[in-house]
């Protein structure tokens, strides 16, 4: 499904997205939105209903404190973001990966992944996504996406996905 | 003189006739307490060979017996140059004052011999110099050539388990987790090898995602979590054929952290759903499941005692992960870990005494030991990352994962003993991690 709207609306999700996840932007085909919301100006159609701007431009991942599955106010954000995308766009289902760094034990942080998952999922449920739409999955302290062992990387390693796929059924 | 030798497998044994002196021990004897003890001198001649092919193989078992020796911290060799007496017979007697002059008080003497169709013996004789006598019986065990590393760990056990009263563990096999790549894109496999890294098998390919193994009392299985049907779910895994199968399967649950009952026959595990995490038994034959704990925190990491009355495990429901103990059927749990930090990852000694586990504190990780009731508490490493520590058969000896930092920081295996001593690397290939230790093979 494809849904056209203004940039400029598209760009405030981005925005918001960033907040939570500066390394997702920056690629070399990402669309620079945020430029054209500074300019205020180019009004045109954007392809929406794709992975590629789920990921990019509504956030696809929120981000937790030291230990914790609770959503901050930012993540909520995200979410809110993310469920009213989902609801616009129901060929699509998500699989929630929840993630912790490497500081703890392995078993505890594979549940700890497991709670960070499931406290996404239950948001986008309160924000009206059907929960038949949501699986979760844990990959513990296993799948880092930042390699140094400072807090930098870990604050972004302490985190939940949201991955889209369409006609997903889990 | 000791039960060990009863079991046999494809090795079989014999008690040489000699005049024994002595049965009981004498003062060669090594108490392996907590405090700092001085390695005991052996002598250990290269084993007689008993005939003309078999001189490199008696060559190779006497090293690995010095070596198995040795690595354990509570023994010392006395270079062979330092030799007065040359032993050129198994049978020819012991010149006790040549062994006393270089100050060796335990004597071995070994004999190995070969046969066209594949087969080796290898015998030998334990002695305490000073009382000037044989301690123990000795021994012979036959078996293929492929075998000669056991049967070097077995005279090994021998010769450990008489002069400490203690079992051995060199005969032992350890399951682990074989990594590659990067740390944001790493491999991981499971593999099994010697307790010493030889005899190196992968058990899985590196397909997907593992974790978490543990060993069966038999040493015939193993229970790990891997991602294969694309949630994480508890798989049994049968050794000699590398055989496996899905043992938990929830729908919309994950599972993870198993180990079995004493008995082999169940297993305990956690599973999550919902954002709960709780401990759960699984009977393997009929797949009867039953949920031992509930409540809102993480409950994890399961591990039974070997008396299957108790199971100790993890729990943050204080606040911080912190170490239980239930009885094995659930109910009240009583914690037994309150020292700063937090505590996780627990695992019952295989001597019922003690209970390993992993402190993370002031940002680093130790890895410690704590009687069931969580007095004595004592730590026996410090690093960035150790983690996953698993118990030798005899219970002295603990094997873990040490996990260095930073953008190529990857893990080894470790071991250490329960005083805190003899810290050592386990030699691997490559980066390994998440160790399982075997009981004794038969």
């Amino acid at each position: 499904m494809i849904h056209i709207r203004i940039a400029l609306g598209a760009a405030v999700l981005a925005a918001m997205g960033a907040c939570t996840s500066p390394d997702r932007l920056g690629g070399g085909d990402t669309v620079d939105l945020n430029n054209q919301a500074g300019l205020g100006a180019e009004i045109g159609p954007v392809e929406t209903g794709t992975a590629e701007y789920f990921s990019n431009s509504v956030g696809d991942r929120v981000l937790f404190a030291v230990d914790q599955s609770t959503l901050s106010p930012e993540a909520q954000g995200v979410l809110a973001a993310q469920a009213a995308w989902l609801i616009d766009n129901r060929d699509f289902n998500a699989k929630i990966e929840g993630h912790a760094d490497e500081q703890g034990t392995r078993v505890y942080n594979f549940n700890l992944g497991e709670k960070r998952a499931n406290a996404v999922r239950e948001y986008l449920i309160s924000q009206g996504v059907a929960p038949g739409r949501l699986s979760t999955i844990s990959y513990g302290k296993e799948r880092p996406i930042e390699i140094c062992s400072e807090e930098a990387c870990y604050a972004k390693n302490r985190r939940a996905v949201t991955v889209i796929a369409a006609g997903l059924t889990s | 003189m000791r039960r060990l030798f009863t079991l046999t497998l494809s090795l079989a044994l014999a008690a040489l006739s000699l005049p024994v002196a002595a049965q009981s021990p004498g003062p060669l004897r090594i108490e392996i307490t907590e405090g700092v003890i001085e390695p005991l001198p052996f002598a250990l001649p290269q084993f007689v060979a008993e005939n003309a092919g078999a001189e490199a193989m008696a060559a190779q078992i006497s090293q690995l017996i010095a070596a198995d020796l040795v690595g354990t911290g509570l023994f010392r060799e006395i270079p062979r140059d330092a030799f007065i007496s040359t032993v050129t017979s198994f049978s020819s007697p012991v010149q006790y004052s040549d062994w006393k002059a270089i100050n060796a008080q335990a004597l071995v003497t070994g004999a190995v011999g070969t046969t066209s169709d594949g087969r080796v013996t290898v015998k030998f004789r334990l002695f305490d110099v000073f009382a000037e006598a044989q301690l123990g019986d000795g021994l012979q065990f036959a078996a293929s050539q492929a075998s000669w590393r056991r049967m070097a760990h077995k005279v090994a056990d021998a010769v450990y388990s008489r002069i400490t009263g203690e079992e051995g563990y060199f005969d032992s096999r350890v399951v682990f987790v074989s990594a590659s790549g990067p740390k944001n894109a790493r491999r991981t496999r499971l593999a099994i090898m010697d307790y010493d890294g030889a005899n190196l098998q992968f058990l899985t390919d590196s397909a997907s995602l593992v974790l978490a193994p543990r060993i069966s009392p038999k040493g015939d299985r193993v229970l790990y979590t891997s991602y294969e049907t694309g949630a994480p779910r508890i798989h049994v895994l049968d050794v000699g054929t590398t055989q496996r199968r899905v043992l938990e399967q929830e729908s919309g649950a994950m599972s993870v952290g198993p180990s079995f009952t004493p008995d082999g026959g169940r297993v305990v595990y956690s599973l999550a759903k919902g954002g709960n995490s709780d401990i759960y038994e699984l009977a393997i034959a009929t797949g009867t499941v039953r949920q031992l704990t509930s409540g809102p925190a993480i409950e994890t990491a399961p591990s039974v005692s070997p008396d299957g009355q108790f199971i100790v495990f993890e729990s943050d429901r204080s606040g911080t992960q912190q170490l239980y103990v239930m009885p094995a059927g659930g109910g009240e749990a009583t914690r037994i870990s309150f020292g700063p930090g937090r505590y996780g990852a627990p695992v019952w000694s295989p001597r019922g005494d003690l209970i390993a586990f992993v402190k993370q504190n002031k940002g680093r990780f130790h890895i410690g030991v704590m009687r069931t009731d969580g007095s004595e508490e004592r730590l026996l490493t410090a690093s960035f990352l150790d983690e996953s520590p698993t118990w030798s058969p005899n219970g002295r000896v603990i094997m873990f994962t040490r996990e260095t930092q930073g953008p190529t920081g990857a893990p080894a295996l470790y071991s250490v003993d329960i005083s805190g001593r003899n810290l050592r690397r386990v030699p691997t290939e490559g980066p390994a991690s998440d160790p399982a230790w075997s009981p004794l093979l038969p």
